[in-house]
């Protein structure tokens, strides 16, 4: 029964992780239709904050819930004035330009910090099930999952400053009609979707292993996930998150973790076929 | 000022005789005069690999130095030609074939991943290029022209495992990375495991880009192994380690690694997460012989930012030397006089004791260790004189078979 349990919490950890890790692109790519190739380079940079503010002393949990999002944050607002602005509206190029930050990003972090590996030790501790250990910090994950579920939610479709961003994404000739500036809403929407990505980077930088190149390994499976997921933000990452959390953590509990991966990257090839328009272009057509 | 076709003329000719003379002059006067022996050197320096490969860099710029502080090899000095591979095995094989046809070098040391030495060895061995690949890896190379001095699983694994048997018990279960290094590897482990009299509960592959190791830790308790020896390699498989701690499983299963602490990882982690794992290699920065702490630092006051000096770097450093030996026997930088000098059991000390090249496997006989971290650093618990390549040696003969060129897969 306890292994059940166990595993049960597994997959919540996978789903979380994978939802922690795809809503800032959900809401940059999903909403802002910007192809970030950075978003790996975000969440390495997110962990590299977190991890060096740590080392240098400072608490840990304000070290991954504050300076990670925040610095991210800014520093996706320095990306966007400079960069992105430019590229609205323009897919393909918005591809190669952030591919080529990502390889800057990850010079410039190389250059300072070396490629050696970086770390902070894991907050919280393990706790047993029946003959089993799982560790509290898995929990927190999850709950972070729904916090900043409900977040997003409450910001997007209670606040007036969701609404703007919402009609601004639909329309933004129409609502530069009503008064609202798009150049601005883009600006302030970009920085969000960055500071979500560093704080996906924080919580994950006492559970991974950091060095300049760790985005390489976050961003197909998000990339996947969100377009698995649809033009909703919330409702279809989420329940893209779910499907490929639990098929790969399910997968590699039965199987191997090699055949996980397969598995995942498999099933993500099916729902493309059979969904074109991801999961939420389905069965939450208008939802948020 | 007027022109002229009888101007243009001369100084067209004039323009021309320079061109033409200048890699003349070139030659004699930056090389010609002190006509230098040229080593090959291809290390990643940049790239995932880069803290592996950084410090095989200083260590062969250490050995080349020291070489020429001494007036260089049969009277003419050395000079290093190095490339920067950025962990990419392309520019392994551009490089590899720049060096021997442009740069005409008279040996390379290099290579670091098994793919990159299986990537240039033929390159090498076409062009007649004396090559030296000075790391641990799998076995079973058997190549004339190839010298590896790097420890090989007879010489660690087969220390490793009956150790942590002795502590932990007979049940194992192996984790590695899911490429040759990892899958030849954990045979091997499955094999020493069998001979001590114990039983392997599972073995897990895991691609290079797994971070999420959270399955693999519950399946691991549900099979109740008396330990785990791992073979997980690169930055994102470092997140088991975490994972495993945070997990509260830290204490509970004790492991063994042939890969972990071979780069940085005691520093970087925490010592709650790192503390008692068991590692076996050809060398460590903290071993206190004269030579070792000499040879440590000579390379951290050159270098005070170099990541950890592990068996990479000493193997490099006593590479070069074992290459230098031979030379100065074979009194020629001929290729098969150098190779047939070698052979003859040339032997150095360094920093890791006594190393000898051994003729029917071109792998070197060698002290191996074995030691534990402890408070992030390893403690060296354990060392072993002199042991033998004999996983190579049981399928390689350089002098029956002299013309072989194959990396074998020893079967188990």
């Amino acid at each position: 029964m306890a292994i059940y349990l166990i595993v049960a919490l597994d997959v919540l950890n996978g789903i979380a992780s994978l939802f922690l890790l795809c809503l800032g692109l959900a809401i940059i790519f999903g909403m802002m239709k910007i192809i970030n190739l950075a978003h790996g380079e975000f969440i390495m940079l997110g962990a590299y904050a977190t991890v060096i503010s740590a080392n240098a002393g400072v608490n840990i949990w304000i070290a991954m819930l504050v300076v990670a999002p925040l610095f991210v944050g800014i520093l996706g607002l320095v990306i966007e004035r400079c960069l992105i602005r430019f590229l609205y509206g323009r897919l393909v190029d918005s591809m190669l330009a952030t591919w080529g930050l990502s390889l800057l990003i990850i010079g410039i972090i190389t250059t300072i910090y070396g490629n050696t590996q970086q770390g902070v030790p894991t907050p919280l501790g393990g706790f047993s099930i029946g003959s089993y250990q799982s560790s509290y910090y898995t929990l927190f994950l999850a709950s972070m999952a729904i916090v900043m579920m409900a977040l997003v939610y409450g910001v997007m479709s209670y606040t007036r400053l969701g609404l703007i961003a919402r009609a601004t994404m639909q329309n933004p000739a129409m609502a530069a009609t009503l008064g609202v500036n798009p150049a601005r809403v883009y600006m302030s929407t970009f920085t969000v979707g960055a500071a979500i990505t560093g704080l996906a980077g924080g919580l994950l930088a006492p559970v991974s292993g950091i060095t300049p190149g760790m985005g390489g390994a976050y961003v197909a499976k998000a990339f996947m996930t969100v377009v698995g997921g649809g033009a909703a933000i919330l409702s279809g990452t989420m329940s893209a998150a779910s499907l490929f959390g639990a098929v790969n953590q399910i997968g590699a509990y039965f199987t191997t973790p090699v055949y996980g991966e397969v598995l995942v990257f498999t099933a993500a090839i099916v729902l493309i076929r059979l969904l074109p328009q991801g999961i939420s272009g389905r069965f939450f057509k208008g939802n948020l | 000022m007027p022109f002229s076709r009888r101007r243009f003329l001369r100084h067209s000719a004039l323009a021309t005789t320079t061109l033409i003379a200048a890699p003349t002059v070139f030659r004699s006067g930056a090389f010609g005069a002190e006509n230098p022996i040229i080593v090959g050197s291809l290390h990643d320096q940049s790239g995932p690999i880069a803290a592996s490969g950084t410090p095989m860099v200083y260590a062969l710029q250490l050995a080349v130095n020291e070489i020429n502080a001494g007036g260089g090899l049969l009277g003419r000095p050395l000079k290093v030609i190095h490339y920067d591979t950025q962990s990419n095995i392309q520019m392994y094989s551009q490089f590899a074939q720049q060096l021997a046809v442009k740069d005409k070098v008279d040996v390379v040391h290099g290579g670091i991943t098994s793919a990159s030495r299986e990537a240039v060895r033929p390159t090498f061995d076409r062009f007649k290029v004396l090559y030296f690949y000075n790391v641990l890896y799998e076995g079973g190379v058997c190549d004339r022209n190839t010298f590896c001095t790097g420890t090989t699983p007879a010489q660690t694994v087969e220390k490793l495992v009956p150790s942590a048997m002795k502590k932990a018990g007979k049940k194992a279960y192996i984790i590695a990375a899911d490429y040759n290094y990892g899958q030849i590897t954990a045979k091997w482990m499955t094999k020493y495991v069998k001979d001590n009299g114990g039983e392997v509960l599972s073995t897990d592959f895991f691609p290079l880009d797994v971070t999420n190791f959270g399955t693999t830790i519950s399946k691991i308790q549900a099979a109740k192994p008396d330990l785990i020896l791992s073979a997980l390699v690169g930055g994102n498989h470092t997140a088991f380690y975490r994972q495993w701690t945070s997990a509260g499983m830290k204490g509970k299963i004790p492991i063994a690694s042939t890969t972990f602490g071979l780069v940085n990882e005691p520093t970087t982690l925490d010592a709650a997460e790192s503390d008692s794992i068991l590692g076996s290699y050809g060398y460590f920065e903290e071993l206190t012989t004269p030579a070792s702490k000499s040879f440590v630092e000579k390379i951290k006051k050159a270098h005070p930012d170099s990541p950890y000096v592990s068996e990479l770097a000493a193997c490099t450093y006593e590479g070069v030397m074992l290459w230098a030996a031979g030379v100065n026997k074979a009194a020629s930088i001929d290729r098969m006089k150098v190779i047939a000098a070698l052979e003859d059991s040339v032997a150095f000390d360094g920093p890791s004791g006594k190393v000898s090249l051994d003729k029917a496997t071109h792998h070197t006989t060698r002290n191996a260790f074995l030691a534990e971290v402890k408070d992030r650093k390893w403690s060296v618990l354990e060392s072993y004189s002199d042991v033998k390549p004999a996983d190579t040696a049981s399928v390689c003969d350089l002098v029956k078979n002299p013309n072989d060129t194959k990396q074998y897969i020893i079967n188990l």
